[in-house]
């Protein structure tokens, strides 16, 4: 077995066990994230000078694609504070396992389930992102709404329906976590086949069951089911990168949707943020504007109908070179696993470009996070402009040669021939030249 | 004929790539595309002026293209408010007052694909207030494109395939 069972480890064991480790992370991302929105409500309305900008879209957003996803999958979401506020309502406390308390407890609507409200919600970040990236107030307003929404719909809904069906970021997460070196498992299905009480089930508040999962990309790992199970028979395992990629796996449509916005977004965000192009990137700031809907139509157009466009061609040829008795609809759902590391590892190059060159404003927003003049730590200087070194250019050609070669292998293990693998691998070559000439060109 | 087929349990006994003279391979030729040397044949260095407008959030033009040695002056204009002008890289920085030039020199001594940013907070989109300086050939993205060649036939490489057939999840 090429895995390693953190359960099996004294101190792992109690930091995955114990309630309070856990709360105590998720109770400074909670304070971070209401000051994060008073910073951006109340603070200086220049984008560089506070703190809400600075630590969303530079620090977080850049640990998110750096750190957190590539290394522990969906671990963001375990600690992620936009749920607890529900969730202690639904349970009737703070440290306590999921129980029928407060709330309508009413199933999500079956129509509704699904990747594609996260895929939409992830093309809305898009078509705004250009006002929302740069504006403390819209950055702020989005992050209150977010959590507005997420307590009324735990209040109404079972679980964590917010995170599950309407969280941009947890399709993102989620989508990407199946590439991660990490995972919640059974260790004996038997004995959980015996076990007629699924109290693990039962205190997922993803409403996940662990025996019938086969892909960690619902697995929020918030490890409520090593907790509750009365034979200690989950384990936490580090793994091979990419395992749950493979020929064996199921995958649906709206994954596949999933990863062709994402893949889009990324080749869009890099045209817009770190090209020459003033125009556009002045389109998708003024919203609303005339400019602004030919910026809207020509993103949907990419993200909907291009990208979609080529993605079905290459797998319709796939399928013809495969002379198999398979619906276009399977195929498509069953390749899209070549878009995770193909994705995973263009946003990761995009980020490289993005946030590093402006790691330079962290200091100084901790130094002053409201921008009223304050200098806490002794931070606040004239921030470094930003550069891209050469060695950033080198790594983001080694990242997306890397995501090549990986999406790559991923597309010859799920066909039949090497042949029926061309297409997509074409797919992916397209793809990575286009993020090569934004990024590098 | 019938195609060989590939089979799950034979792939997850290849994997990870156990083939450590393969990994050599690809990895010595994956440093050589990276750091090999190319000799250039370039153009003899002729001095260029070059005349950039900044308005809020755009630099005309938003490509520049030299030769590597050229000795390059640049003429920054700023139409609206306060933008200046740094280019990654290079030592080079220019601040202009709206509708005062502000010009500068320097050689273009490094080759490749270098960006220019505002270098004066001018409003909520100057983080993304770029363009892009192009000195001699981008060989870095020719050597991006062959890397990327590389990755695909190392990909085909290290998954060998098996003849046995076996029905399974593969479509």
């Amino acid at each position: 077995m090429n895995r390693l069972d953190l359960t099996r480890t004294r101190w792992t064991n109690f930091l995955i066990r114990n309630r309070w480790p856990q709360f105590l992370i998720r109770a400074i991302t909670l304070a971070g994230f209401i000051f994060t929105i008073l910073a951006g409500l109340f603070g200086s309305v220049v984008g560089s000078h506070n703190f809400a900008i600075i630590f969303v879209w530079i620090a977080w957003w850049t640990a998110l694609k750096l750190f957190f996803i590539p290394f522990g999958g969906r671990s963001w979401c375990s600690i992620c504070p936009i749920p607890m506020p529900g969730e202690w309502i639904q349970n009737g406390g703070i440290l306590q396992p999921r129980g029928k308390n407060f709330g309508l407890g009413k199933r999500w609507p079956k129509f509704l389930r699904g990747r594609w409200l996260q895929a939409g919600g992830f093309l809305m970040v898009g078509l705004f992102g250009a006002v929302t990236l740069t504006s403390p107030s819209v950055t702020s307003i989005v992050l209150l709404f977010i959590l507005v929404l997420a307590l009324v719909l735990s209040l109404v809904f079972e679980r964590r329906s917010f995170c599950n069906y309407l969280c941009p970021i947890g399709g993102f997460t989620g989508l990407y976590a199946q590439a991660a070196p990490i995972e919640v498992r059974v260790k004996n299905p038997e004995v959980c086949s015996a076990h007629a009480q699924k109290s693990c089930y039962e205190a997922c508040p993803w409403g996940v069951y662990p025996l019938a999962m086969k892909s960690s990309a619902n697995c929020g790992l918030c490890m409520e089911c090593v907790r509750v199970c009365p034979s200690n028979n989950l384990a936490v395992n580090l793994r091979p990168w990419g395992s749950d990629l493979g020929p064996e796996t199921k995958h649906t449509l709206d994954e596949a949707f999933l990863g062709l916005v994402m893949v889009s977004s990324a080749l869009i965000d890099s045209a817009i943020f770190l090209g020459p192009w003033g125009q556009l990137k002045l389109a998708a700031y003024a919203v609303g504007s005339r400019a602004w809907f030919l910026f809207a139509g020509l993103f949907l157009l990419i993200a909907l109908a291009i990208i979609p466009g080529i993605y079905t061609f290459a797998v319709w040829i796939s399928k013809k070179l495969g002379n198999q008795d398979v619906s276009l609809k399977k195929s498509l759902a069953h390749q899209s696993q070549v878009l995770v590391p193909l994705g995973l590892m263009a946003w990761i190059a995009f980020t490289i470009s993005f946030a590093l060159a402006k790691f330079s404003y962290v200091l100084p927003v901790i130094s002053d996070p409201l921008g009223w003049g304050w200098n806490l730590l002794g931070a606040v200087a004239k921030p470094w402009v930003g550069q891209s070194t050469s060695f950033s250019l080198l790594l983001q050609i080694i990242v997306l040669a890397i995501g090549l070669f990986w999406s790559s292998r991923v597309a010859f293990k799920i066909t039949r021939s090497r042949k029926q693998a061309l297409p997509m691998i074409a797919f992916s070559v397209f793809t990575t030249i286009g993020m090569l000439w934004l990024l590098i060109g | 004929m019938q195609e060989p087929l590939i089979t799950y349990d034979n792939l997850k006994h290849q994997s990870p790539i156990n083939n450590w003279r393969l990994i050599v391979f690809f990895l010595l030729g994956a440093l050589l595309i990276l750091f090999l040397p190319i000799p250039l044949v370039t153009p003899t260095p002729t001095d260029r002026v070059i005349h950039i407008d900044a308005t809020s959030f755009q630099f005309t033009p938003g490509v520049i293209r030299v030769n590597p040695g050229d000795r390059v002056t640049i003429e920054l204009v700023s139409k609206d408010v306060v933008h200046g002008l740094s280019i990654d890289g290079y030592d080079f920085q220019l601040t202009s007052d709206p509708g005062q030039p502000a010009t500068g020199t320097f050689v273009a001594a490094k080759t490749g694909m270098f960006r220019f940013r505002c270098s004066v907070a001018c409003g909520n989109l100057h983080p993304f207030m770029i363009g892009k300086l192009q000195v001699g050939p981008n060989w870095l993205l020719i050597r991006g494109v062959l890397l990327g060649i590389l990755a695909v036939v190392a990909a085909g490489l290290s998954l060998r395939k098996s003849a046995k057939t076996k029905s399974g999840n593969i479509l």
